[in-house]
Parts: C-alpha cells; structure tokens; sequence
C-alpha cells in the first residue's frame, strides 16, 4: 500500500502542496524573466521610447549593423570571444600541470584564484592604476622604461636643438652643413638644454685649436645669461661632456667617433684627405622612454584582456586541476614506464583525457565574455570607453545613457541573448549527463 | 577544493640522497617560475592596496612603490577620511543588505522549489523543471529595460527590493537546478519513512532535506552573496548607490578623486576576500557548478 501523504496523495492536495512550494520562485521567474523576455523580443521591432514606440520592423536590428559604435562594439567582443577563452584555458592548463610539481601549491593557488573573489569592478580599478602612462606613476609602464632604458639608454640631451642652421637634423643625429678637411675645425652648438640637465662636471667651452692631420671640435652650450652670439665660443659659455661625435666622409659613412671631455672638446686624429662632415650621433638625442597609452584607443581592448584574463586564469587553473586530480594515475605511469617524454605524456595523454574539461572552461569563458560590462566600465576611461566597448555594454549604453533608444538597445539585448543560447545550450546537455 | 587537493606524493623507496637532490635540482626552475608568477599575480591587488593608504598628492608625481624607498608616505588618513564619509557608509549598508536579501531569498525560493521538483509528485513536474532551467539562458541584459520601465511605473524605482528581487529572479533557475539534483541524491528510504510517521511536508522540508542539503545551499549562498555582493549594472540601471556605484560616481575625475576611489575599492573587497578565505571550499565547488550560469 503506497503510505498515505500529501505527496502522494490524490487529486488536488497534490498540485497544491507542489504549487504552495513552487509559487515563490515561479513568481520571480515569471515577473522577472518570463514577462522581460517576451517584452524585450516585441520591443526590439518599436522605435526608441514609450510603451512600445512606433513599429519600425527590423530597423533596430539593421542600426546594429550600421552604426560605427556598435559595430565596433561587436567586433571588440569578436576580439574577446577570440582571445580570452583560449588564453585563459592554456593558461590554467600550465598553472594546472605545474603545481603537481611544487610542494607549496596550495599556495599558488589561492594567490591565482584570488581575484576570482574580488569584483570585475574592483580588477578594473585596479589595473586602471597600473596602466597609468606615466612610467613614474604606472607600474606597467615602469617596467617597460626600465626593460627600454636597459637596451636602449635615454641620450644625455634629449630635449637640445642646434643653435645655428649650419648644424641639420639628419635621421636622428645633427650633421654640421659646413664641409671640413684635415687640420679643419668643427663648433657644434646645442641650445635648450635647461641647466639642471647639463651633464655634471662640464666646465667652460674650449674654443678648438686647429692641428695638421687632425680635426678639432667642441660641443657647447651655446648660451649664456644674457644671450651671446650663436656660432661663437664666447666665455661663460659651458662645453658638454660625454656627447658622442661622429665623423663621417663624403659618403656619408661614419669613420670615427668620439666622446667629448668636461670642456665640450674632441677631436678626431690622423684624418686623411678628403671630405669630410662632422656631427653629433643620434643616440645624444634619444627620448627617455614616455610610456604606452594602455588606456588610449588603440591599446584599451588589449589592455582589458591582459586584465581579465588575470581574474579567470585561476578558476580556469582550480577546473582544470580538479580534472588532473581525477585522472588515472596509472595511464600517465604507464606511458612513462613505456618510455615517453614528459612534453610526449603531456600532449599525446593529459590534454586528451582533459578535453572534457578544457571544453567546460572554454564554453564558460565564452560566455562569460560574451556578457562582459562591469570591467569596460571600470577600466576604460570616459574618452576610451567608446573604442573598448563590447555587445553587453553597448547594450547598457545604448538604452540608459543619451540617447536613451530603448528600441535599440532591445535589439542588442536580443542579439545578446541568441549568441549565448547555444553555447548555454551545450553546457546545459553536458550538465545533464554528468547528473 | 583550492585547499583540498594536495599532490599525491608518489614514495620512492630505494633512491639515493644523491638521485634526491638531483630531483630537487631538476624542479628548481619550475619553482622559480611558479614563484615569479604568483608575486607578479599579487602585484596589482598590492598596488591597489598602497595607492589607498598614500595621500593623493604623492600619488599624483610618482608610483605607489615609492613607499618601498619612503615609508613614511603610508598614512591612513585616506581611510579615516572615508570612514566619516556619510555617502560611503551608507553605500556599504545598501551593498550589505543587497547581498544579504538576494541570498536568503535565493536559498530559501530555490530550496522550496528544488525540493518540489526533487520530491513532490505532480503532474507536469518534469516539463517545468526543464522550462526553468531553460531559463538559464535569458542573459539579464534581456530584462533590465523592461523592468526599469515596470519600476518607474510602479515608482519602486531605487530602492534595495527592486535590486534584490531582480537579483533573485535571476539566480534562481541556477539555484533550483543545483539543489533540485543535489536533493535526488538524498536516501528516498529516510524521507519514505518520515512520510510514513506522518511528518507534513514542511517539516519534512526543514527537518530533514535542509539540513542534508546543507553542503549545497552554502555554496550556492556564497556564490550568491559574492554575485550580488560585486554586482554594478543592476544597481547602476535601477539607481540604487551600493559600494560600486558609490565609486563609480567618483570616476569624472579618477586621478584627483584616487585618494577615494583606491581606499573604498579596496574596502569593497574586503568583504569578498573575508568570504573567500573563510568559506574557500564551498565557493570553489559553487563556481564549478556554476560553469552554466
């Protein structure tokens, strides 16, 4: 005999104690879900305001592909959808397959998972401050001056110019225009060169005393308080130290080079005849290193990747090592015993027996970023934001922000929603098997 | 499980001290590698952290690792200053009671449904469960115009209610999915024989399937919590002020306004991180099973 109970019961106690269960969250779900859906999809085919607008058909969705801003926004999502899952998954599989290697992984992996807790806002903020261009200011930057000046030292003189119109710019360097020979002369004058940047221990410009077989020259600052007359060694005048100058002959080929002393001079010895140009190497000039733009239009989109992908490597890592953890540890072995390389185990064993869960990480970040606002908002500034915009955003900006078309902004959120069902759709069928 | 899961140490019974240290000195530079990767990925939460307890004007000529050089620039006036903030602090009870209402609401709606789906006998049952996990897939972009429009014309606009239920509306078909399998898996005989003593429905429901269910309903509380908790375009689009909103409205002048902006995302964090710390098992099982969402 089947036990005597509500569930079980006949008739209508049993939908009611079904329905006296259900009713709170059918509620919600039909206000909030049901009711919006169905709206959103009628309202995507009426003009911008009231109730529903004008019918205007397929209008909105043929603005979503004209519009230059939207456009753009669908195709930095492109970017994103592109980008982000693949990274993401390479990357938490490496994370994954390396901590089986070090003792302290727990630890790792709580430092890599971290900001899976704190909100994409919050990241946005965050990476707003280490993208800032100014090297002294931006961390990102920083490093890249440091790794710059490395290679590449900044030129003592950055900022100088010729003082005369005898001395040219060619390519970087400055070339005197006036030829020279053997036993020859040669006055490079610089200006702008604010005192706090005059290389340290210069002292009082030599004026060059011509020698046979040789040619003579200082690099001076060509100024002093009050002015002076440009092209001439006056007294008060500075000579700069440690400026390279190079020789070159009629060809334009460089044949020797030089360095200046604390009074500015330098000469090139045992010339032979000829031709010949004197002038200061480019590498003087070089610009100190001013930093990326990561929060300008061109570099926003990367910049928002780099940052995301931060956040998501460690649940991408904490999946996949869930799935290395079930794996059958004897398959692995096996192939070692049989004398396969690590990198041949990796590729041929681990990544094949991982894809299932490769795919789960690959499908959520799919639509993860398919659906990304919050970060844009966050890290894009006012001016950039247009450039780093994405499907979700647009939507948002489109509908509460001028012009406030929400018969457009329905489009978006329609066009949204068909890119996400059928990623959603085959999570969902992989859900049903594993339960 | 970021806990959880530790290696399995394979014991190699006859090597050598010398072999041993040779094996040593074969991971040494995955050890680096993985030791360089883990500060670098704490550089920006750090950075973070010391722009908020230097003043603006520091931060305005040179970076927040000057502190490492001039310790003496570290002050927490930036946060003594917040804390007297009137916007701020009631921007951090609305953020609290957000999070607190949606999760209570989704725990409690979501458990009621799940074990109807789990356990009632109905007619329909089945094709309902699966309209509500179809659900899973209308993005909430689908109906923050409709309901603002519902909102003004309600004038329930900007308030926490109208934030929480949206919020809730939408984790729940997660919510009835997660519990509603989790609860099939409880004994049928235990629940058999509490129907026989008479037990009603409810008490069944409170009694028994809650506290069986526990493992589940606390992952998906944190999971909840933290969604609600770290949420910006709901509360942006129905104007209530949570924490993110709050700074979010400083941002026209993000550079003078980071001795606002740094302290108060960094407190907005807190909470989370707290959260994560103390709960980290069931918040990594909530996010495995929240792959769908």
């Amino acid at each position: 005999m089947a036990p005597p109970g509500p569930a079980s019961g006949e008739g209508p106690s049993r939908y009611r104690t079904g329905a006296l269960f259900l009713l709170p969250a059918l509620v919600l779900l039909c206000v909030w879900l049901v009711y919006p859906t169905i709206y959103t999809i009628v309202r995507s085919f009426f003009g911008p305001s009231g109730y529903l607008g004008g019918w205007v058909g397929i209008d909105n969705y043929r603005t979503l592909f004209t519009t230059s801003t939207l456009v753009t926004a669908m195709k930095n999502s492109a970017i994103w959808v592109a980008v982000v899952p693949a990274f993401v998954a390479a990357i938490g599989l490496i994370f994954a397959v390396l901590i089986e290697r070090i003792r302290w992984s727990v630890a790792f992996k709580t430092v890599v998972f971290l900001p899976m807790a704190i909100s994409a806002f919050a990241t946005g903020v965050t990476w707003r401050i280490m993208y800032l261009q100014d090297p002294s200011q931006g961390a990102i930057n920083a490093l890249g001056r440091t790794v710059k000046d490395a290679v590449t030292p900044p030129g003592v003189l950055p900022s100088a110019v010729p003082s005369t119109g005898l001395l040219q710019p060619h390519g970087g360097a400055l070339i005197l225009k006036t030829p020279l020979h053997p036993g020859g002369v040669a006055l490079l004058g610089l200006t702008g060169i604010a005192p706090a940047d005059m290389p340290s221990g210069s002292r009082q410009a030599a004026q060059p005393i011509p020698k046979p077989g040789n040619i003579e020259g200082v690099v001076w600052r060509d100024f002093k308080p009050g002015g002076g007359k440009a092209g001439v060694v006056e007294q008060g005048e500075i000579g700069i130290r440690g400026v390279t100058v190079e020789l070159r002959d009629s060809s334009g080929t460089v044949v020797q080079s030089a360095k200046t002393e604390a009074n500015g001079a330098f000469d090139f010895t045992n010339v032979s005849a000829g031709t010949y140009n004197a002038g200061i190497g480019g590498a003087t000039f070089a610009k100190p290193f001013g930093g990326y733009s990561w929060l300008g239009p061109s570099l926003i989109t990367p910049a928002l990747l780099i940052a995301y992908i931060w956040i998501w490597a460690g649940f991408s890592m904490v999946v996949i090592a869930a799935g290395l953890a079930a794996m059958p540890r004897d398959v692995l072995e096996a192939a070692r015993t049989d004398g396969a390389s690590e990198w041949q185990v990796f590729r041929r064993v681990t990544v094949p027996l991982l894809a299932p869960v490769l795919s789960v990480v690959f499908i959520t970040m799919v639509i993860n970023v398919l659906k990304v606002f919050d970060i844009v908002i966050a890290l894009a500034p006012d001016s950039t934001v247009a450039n780093a915009s994405t499907i979700a955003l647009a939507m948002w900006r489109t509908a509460f922000s001028a012009p406030f078309d929400f018969g457009t902004g329905s489009a978006i959120a329609v066009f949204l929603f068909l890119l996400v069902i059928p990623v959603l759709a085959l999570n969902i069928r992989r859900f049903k098997r594993e339960i | 499980m970021v806990a959880d899961v530790e290696t399995v140490v394979v014991p190699r019974p006859h090597e050598s001290l010398a072999a041993r240290i040779l094996r040593s000195l074969a991971k040494a530079p995955v050890q680096i590698l993985l030791a360089v990767i883990g500060l670098l990925w704490l550089v920006p939460t750090i950075g973070l952290f010391i722009t908020s307890i230097v003043p603006q004007s520091a931060i305005s000529t040179a970076g927040w690792w000057r502190v490492f050089t001039h310790p003496s620039l570290a002050t927490f006036s930036n946060y003594s200053a917040l804390i007297h903030d009137a916007g701020l602090t009631s921007a951090m009870k609305t953020t609290a009671y957000i999070a607190v209402g949606n999760t209570a609401l989704v725990v409690v709606a979501g458990a009621l449904a799940g074990y109807a789906f789990a356990w009632l006998d109905f007619p329909g049952r089945d094709w309902l469960f699966i309209g509500v996990v179809g659900l899973l897939v209308v993005p909430l972009q689908m109906a923050l115009i409709p309901m603002f429009r519902l909102y003004s014309t309600l004038g329930i606009g900007g308030t926490v209610l109208s934030v929480i239920l949206f919020h809730a509306a939408f984790g729940l078909p997660f919510a009835i999915f997660l519990l509603r399998n989790f609860f099939v898996g409880i004994p049928k005989d235990i629940l058999e024989s509490a129907r026989i003593d008479g037990a009603s429905e409810m008490r069944i429901f409170l009694r028994l399937i809650l506290p069986l269910g526990l493992p589940a309903i606390a992952s998906l509380a944190i999971f909840q919590f933290l969604w609600t908790w770290n949420d910006l375009i709901v509360s942006l689009t129905f104007g209530t002020t949570p924490i993110t909103v709050w700074i979010y409205g400083h941002f026209r002048e993000f550079s003078q306004s980071i001795d606002v902006i740094a302290p108060a995302s960094f407190l907005s964090l807190l909470i989370p991180l707290a959260v994560f710390f103390a709960f980290q098992r069931y918040f990594v099982q909530g996010l495995l099973a929240g792959s769908v969402k």
